[in-house]
């Protein structure tokens, strides 16, 4: 588990986890299908027709694409997000990161439904929210039904410019509870990180220790909804620069959460700001289903607490789990 | 059953087209139009009054016409050629809605009340939900110009209406209309050569077509149909959005962006040299967008609009000169370069 801290959850879980662990030992060679499982539906994403389409296809392909472009003719929806955009060029741009920097693994996909509502729930950190970008490369590439995900994403975003224009056009939207009810609604994979910016700015000391979830907003949202929450765990982004300090007046002064000092940020300048190439996990738990409940649960404030006491515990095991598994940091 | 309908602010383009519009419908007797200065289109048989709805004679009108419905469309961001400058406009919009609400206080007459109101009400900002419905609070409030108008318009016939719990009260709020004749400031905007936008922003926009914005207008001054409700608060726009970027593209008007602060200060110093009547609330929408949820119109209000958000722009595109990069020009562009290349020749046919 490399030096992470442990920090026990009360009397009732760890029997609970210990039932778990349990199961765990019993669940590593279950475990080992997976990845061939994965390499199934691989030929299906566009890369690989894409690879094997002759030169010719592609050069009317892209010239499709930017008469297109540059005539406007293109749809957004009401949030914005630019399907053709965020497919052709921004998942692209993002892939190689994704495949080749933090070489991503990805685990029990298939327990996010294929079509229908549900709510991603996953672990933030790594000083920049690159773990919310690598997630939606995930969903879309690995899922059999290259499903997009719609993430939430903080006030702050939408605050600045060229982030905003860029995030409104990766289908991202504000965290708030209008707008991922209605995305809901409408029968999309919303991804939330209820931690925010106490999960993406703690100390590195502190990491994979999991911080208070908000209000829990997003339990009662996925009530509302009737939605399952599907928990998920990310290890690996952690370290991609580890927060060492945090200059809290300059964070201050130019309004910001929090200011990174990392050992290579700000000394190196620019140089800084590479992220360490860290060995990605990314681990999409069983569903937690919500439909059962009467449609007052969600005003039920003890039933929200302990939904998400359960989603946090299921990540934060999971996240254990995955820690005990890695080899390296770094492989 | 007599149906006299008062209109208000018909010398603007879009009033005296409703004008013209609901004298054709069976059910309206008399049409009576108000503006401060005399129309110069025609507006067909209705009665033209030259009155001032900022003073109190607005109310001998009504009495003495025994109006049953009152539409009032004089709330505009902009002034209409003559009528001089931002502090007359806000004046209209809310001492003059304030008074002829007074005045259909003291008429019995009186059973419907039509308020053409703006999306504006919900302001424009970052920290928004991407789409209001009718009861968002906005997070921010207007602070000033016709968007701070609008909401206190709105507070007025809020208050209109707890006081006559007998007369129907509907409020439109119109996303920006736009149509071949339409006058408004964005309109305005779209006609430079070079669009100004905000360098790392781009705005969701939608646009009501003006056809849409004269029927629903009529469907809300009319009896309800059945099963439909038209009093109440509604939010009027086309379906779908367009980006600032993608109004630009298909317009053919290539795009300057700049920094906010220097987009703010130029409209600052071009607003005081009395060159163009850009607002900051304008500046605000044109950076962070607006978008609002027609539900309501379509279910309760019972209105399907003909344009949606993309063909309302196709249409005032056309109504246009073509931009300095046609979008048809750029395609003929892109074909041409595809047929150059000789790998292309082969799969193509």
């Amino acid at each position: 588990m490399a030096d992470a801290k442990v920090i026990p959850f009360g009397e009732e879980p760890r029997a609970r986890r210990k039932a778990r662990r349990t199961g765990r030992t019993g669940r590593g060679t279950a475990l080992a299908p997976v990845p061939e499982a994965r390499s199934g539906p691989r030929p299906v994403p566009a890369p690989q027709p894409a690879g094997g389409r002759t030169l010719d296809e592609r050069i009317a392909g892209g010239l499709a694409f930017l008469r297109r472009r540059i005539t406007g003719d293109y749809e957004v929806d009401d949030f914005g997000y630019d399907r053709e955009l965020t497919d052709q060029v921004l998942m692209s741009l993002l892939r190689p990161l994704y495949e080749k920097y933090f070489r991503v693994e990805v685990k029990g996909v298939a327990n996010i439904p294929a079509e229908g509502g549900a709510l991603i729930v996953a672990n933030h950190s790594g000083t920049l929210p690159l773990d919310g970008l690598m997630l939606q490369v995930a969903v879309h590439d690995h899922h059999p039904a290259q499903r997009h995900l719609r993430l939430l994403a903080a006030d702050l975003v939408f605050v600045l410019p060229v982030m905003n224009e860029l995030a409104r056009k990766a289908g991202h939207t504000l965290a708030c509870a209008e707008d991922a009810q209605r995305l809901l609604e409408r029968g999309e994979i919303v991804g939330v990180m209820p931690e925010g910016f106490k999960g993406i700015g703690k100390p590195f000391a502190d990491r994979y220790k999991l911080q208070r979830f908000g209000r829990g907003g997003f339990v009662s949202t996925a009530l509302k909804a009737g939605v399952p929450i599907v928990p998920c765990s990310i290890v690996g982004a952690e370290e991609i620069y580890p927060m060492i300090g945090n200059a809290k007046t300059l964070a201050r002064v130019l309004g910001l959460p929090y200011f990174p000092v990392t050992p290579t940020f700000p000394w190196l300048g620019p140089l800084g700001a590479v992220p360490l190439p860290t060995k990605w996990t990314i681990q999409f738990g069983e569903p937690i289903p919500t439909d059962g409940y009467p449609a007052e649960a969600a005003d039920d404030p003890m039933l929200m607490f302990n939904l998400t006491d359960q989603v946090r515990e299921t990540i934060q095991h999971t996240l254990y789990k995955l820690l005990v598994q890695r080899r390296s940091v770094f492989f | 059953m007599g149906n006299v309908v008062l209109v208000t602010g018909v010398a603007r383009q879009l009033g005296g087209r409703f004008v013209r519009r609901i004298q054709r419908d069976p059910d309206v007797d008399r049409v009576i139009g108000v503006d401060a200065v005399a129309p110069e289109h025609h507006l067909g048989d209705a009665e033209f009054l030259k009155a001032d709805i900022r003073h109190p004679a607005i109310a001998r009108v009504l009495a003495e016409t025994g109006v049953d419905t009152v539409v009032h469309m004089d709330i505009n961001g902009t002034p209409l050629h003559s009528r001089g400058g931002r502090a007359s406009v806000k004046e209209t919009n809310v001492i003059g809605t304030m008074q002829l609400l007074g005045a259909c206080q003291k008429a019995p007459a009186v059973q419907r009340v039509v308020i053409k109101s703006s999306t504006s009400v919900y302001g424009s900002a970052p920290r928004d939900p991407a789409v209001f419905t009718e009861n968002t609070p906005p997070k921010s409030l207007p602070s000033g110009g016709f968007a701070k108008d609008t909401v206190e318009v709105e507070g007025y016939v809020r208050g209109f209406a707890r006081r006559r719990p007998d007369v129907a009260v509907c409020v439109l709020r119109f996303a920006n209309i736009l149509g071949p004749s339409a006058d408004s400031p964005l309109a305005e905007y779209f006609a430079l050569p070079v669009l100004p936008t905000v360098l790392g922003y781009d705005p969701r926009l939608q646009f009501v077509h003006e056809d849409d914005a004269i029927e629903v207008l009529r469907i809300a001054a009319s009896e309800p149909r059945r099963g439909t409700l038209n009093s109440g608060t509604f939010n009027i726009a086309g379906d779908g959005v367009l980006l600032l970027s993608q109004v630009s593209r298909r317009l053919g008007r290539p795009t300057l962006p700049l920094f906010l602060p220097t987009v703010t200060w130029a409209g600052t110093v071009l607003r005081s040299l009395g060159i163009t009547d850009f607002s900051p609330e304008q500046i605000r929408m044109l950076t962070h967008g607006r978008v609002v949820e027609t539900t309501q119109m379509r279910e309760t209000l019972g209105f399907h609009p003909a344009y949606t958000t993309a063909e309302t722009f196709a249409e005032f595109a056309r109504g246009r000169g073509p931009g300095l990069l046609p979008p048809a020009s750029l395609a003929r562009t892109v074909d041409r370069l595809a047929g150059v290349l000789p790998a292309r020749r082969g799969p193509s046919q």
